[in-house]
């Protein structure tokens, strides 16, 4: 009989041994029912986490799909931290591309750069408008914000749905569903690499990761906003006697994570694909909440946690062209993952210890 | 007419049979936001029986079974790993929108026959009441069961009462003697076993094959109609004939050409939640005994 005797301190070893575990576990239990269902193990291990390294392109493809993963995680994390269930990153992310793509389409001449920090902030502003819906109805009514938040997914994949086949479709389309091209001023290159010349579809847009990380860590670590925070979601109570405002709190990190998830829909948006259309995201928004939690709710974390998802988003794509595997199978991988790395967390308050049954 | 009321019906019996499970996991003090992902397997789990052993019926069994499941592993974690019961459920969706996929794969394409209607002997002849009452298939009247069952299992039984004592308070249950842990796997197995059945359901009856993610947030507006009901089970089936009406009226909207965009007709069912949601939430924090106090609590004694 398993019993969990609690620690007396949090043990450090197992904040950096959790989410290794989770991983070797996840990987042996994934097998485990590929196997069972009557996949050759060794193959799919091999697409999903060793082909995506096979070539210099693919990896650049890794952080070109980790970007929008690393900046809506990092908003996630905000929300996290102080308890507020914001699952609805896909839709902010949906709504802040939208937002910022019909401003770029209002101006299709642009070609300065600049225009870029318009587009970014009005997706900024796009994502967390749709955050604020959820935000407002649990400050004022006590609605749960789970359900709120996850609603609003589907209401926004139908509304960019409604406004690429109609307001914004482009008449040149040839009946498809798609908004003009953006003007150049809209759009993020690719990095020339003087030599190699690009690498892959690596773009500029990486650079506002590069920004990102460091200044979440600093808001996390060092700011009095950060500290409310960490406060609200690991002692609640003391968080009350301090005075420090829960609601001033969820509304702040909703409009955060909101808006961030607004910025990765526009530089996902501006670099990849050029112009709207009905799918804009592609579940980023739902496979960050596991990217928060394997990087540990740390924005350094959640750098490597990004870059590890999405090479097994990239090695899942690779299995469902090689061996015909549905690419939801990285469902899997996360489901489970995320079961052992909060399994991890219990671990780190808790001690196991076997004893006979009274 | 008639035919539009047994489609309303037959639309609001996934959510409500997914909904009067999940109430009695809530009522136990456990909040499985994985009802989407339970749905999901029962409806991939009666796929792939009716193909095997070409009877409706064990299609019912597979997806009672493929929910029970799920459950446990929700519950392997969060009652017995402690783990966070909102993350852990939100990874039990995932977890099984990524299994269905990959096992509902080898069924798409393939289509299943429905399950049969029971005409009750006489009953069914009543005109109009008769045929939308007494002559449905067996998962309508079991779910009508279901919710008179737990009805009074909640209020007259004596399991029903310590199974509300855990889910108010579970430190209290515990040291009287109550097993409080095994009590909510039971509890959160039936919520499984209920999601299942009502996630076989929509194969069975509605759409006889299989695509990804067939649920389409069927389990999500189902912990909404929980909400909604305030924890009272005869009124999750109110709630669920409402969200099978709005489901329904969308549809025939866009058949018959309503000069609205077929998207924002789609959006009904969803914004409804959220109005729902918002008028029963205002009453709800001015009135919080009906919520159920260790909700989501992790219970971190030995049994």
């Amino acid at each position: 009989m398993i019993t969990f005797v609690p620690r007396e301190k949090v043990s450090k070893n197992w904040i950096l041994i959790a989410p290794i575990l989770s991983i070797v576990f996840t990987i042996f239990f994934g097998l485990l029912i590929f196997t069972f269902l009557g996949y050759n193990p060794i193959e799919t291990l091999y697409q999903i986490f060793v082909s995506p390294f096979s070539r210099i392109d693919r990896i650049s493809d890794i952080l070109v799909k980790a970007c929008p993963l690393i900046i809506i995680g990092t908003g996630l994390m905000l929300c996290f931290k102080s308890n507020v269930w914001n699952i609805g990153a896909e839709g902010q992310f949906i709504m802040g591309a939208l937002l910022a793509g019909f401003i770029a389409l209002s101006f299709p001449n642009i070609e300065s750069k600049f225009f870029l920090l318009i587009t970014l902030v009005t997706g900024f502003i796009g994502g967390a408008l749709w955050a604020f819906i959820p935000a407002i109805l649990k400050i004022k009514l006590n609605v749960n914000e789970i359900l709120v938040s996850l609603m609003l997914v589907y209401v926004a994949m139908l509304f960019i749905d409604f406004i690429v086949r109609g307001p914004l479709r482009d008449p040149m389309s040839f009946g498809f569903p798609l908004s003009k091209p953006y003007p150049e001023g809209a759009l993020i290159n690719k990095i020339p690499f003087p030599g190699i010349g690009f690498l892959g579809q690596l773009h500029y847009g990486i650079l506002f990761v590069v920004l990102l990380i460091p200044i979440a860590w600093i808001f996390v670590n060092k700011t009095l906003g950060g500290f409310k925070i960490n406060v609200l979601g690991s002692a609640p109570q003391a968080a009350k006697f301090a005075g420090f405002s829960q609601n001033s709190i969820t509304l702040t990190v909703l409009l955060l994570s909101g808006g961030l998830a607004g910025v990765a829909g526009v530089i996902e948006v501006s670099a990849n694909i050029g112009q709207l259309q009905p799918e804009v995201s592609f579940g980023y928004g739902f496979t960050a909440i596991i990217v928060a939690f394997l990087g540990r709710l740390n924005p350094l974390g959640i750098l490597f946690a990004g870059i590890i998802i999405a090479t097994v988003k990239l090695g899942a794509d690779n299995a469902q062209m090689t061996m015909g595997i549905p690419k939801v199978v990285t469902g899997l991988f996360e489901g489970i993952l995320l079961f052992f790395l909060l399994t991890g967390e219990t671990l780190q308050k808790y001690k196991i210890q076997w004893s006979e049954r009274k | 007419m008639e035919a539009l009321i047994l489609t309303i019906i037959a639309t609001s019996i996934p959510l409500l049979l997914a909904a009067t499970g999940e109430l009695i996991a809530e009522k136990s003090g456990v909040l499985n936001l994985g009802v989407e992902g339970m749905m999901l397997s029962g409806a991939v789990g009666a796929l792939g029986a009716v193909l095997w052993l070409e009877n409706p019926y064990y299609g019912i069994v597979a997806g009672a079974l493929s929910g029970v499941l799920m459950a446990s592993i929700f519950s392997i974690f969060t009652i017995n790993f402690m783990t966070n019961q909102v993350a852990t459920g939100l990874g039990l969706t995932i977890f099984a929108t990524g299994l269905t996929g990959l096992a509902g794969a080898p069924l798409v394409g393939k289509t299943i026959p429905s399950l049969p209607k029971i005409e009750i002997f006489l009953l069914s002849d009543i005109p109009i009441f008769g045929s939308i009452l007494f002559k449905q298939d067996f998962v309508a009247y079991l779910s009508i069961a279901i919710i008179i069952f737990i009805s009074f299992f909640l209020k007259y039984s004596k399991s029903g009462i310590i199974l509300r004592a855990v889910g108010d308070d579970h430190q209290s249950a515990h040291s009287v003697g109550y097993p409080v842990k095994k009590i909510r796997w039971y509890a959160t197995c039936f919520g499984g076993l209920c999601a299942g059945i009502g996630g076989a359901y929509i194969p069975l009856v509605l759409t006889p094959h299989w695509s990804e993610g067939m649920t389409a947030g069927r389990g999500w507006i189902a912990l909404a109609l929980v909400v909604f009901a305030s924890w009272i089970p005869w009124r999750i089936i109110v709630g669920a004939l409402i969200f099978g009406g709005i489901t329904i009226a969308q549809l025939v909207g866009q058949a018959r050409g309503w000069p609205i965009p077929s998207q924002l007709l789609s959006m009904m069912p969803y914004i409804a939640t959220i109005i729902a949601l918002t008028m029963i939430s205002g009453r709800l924090s001015k009135n919080n005994s009906v919520v159920p106090a260790s909700l989501g609590k992790p219970f971190f004694g030995s049994q």
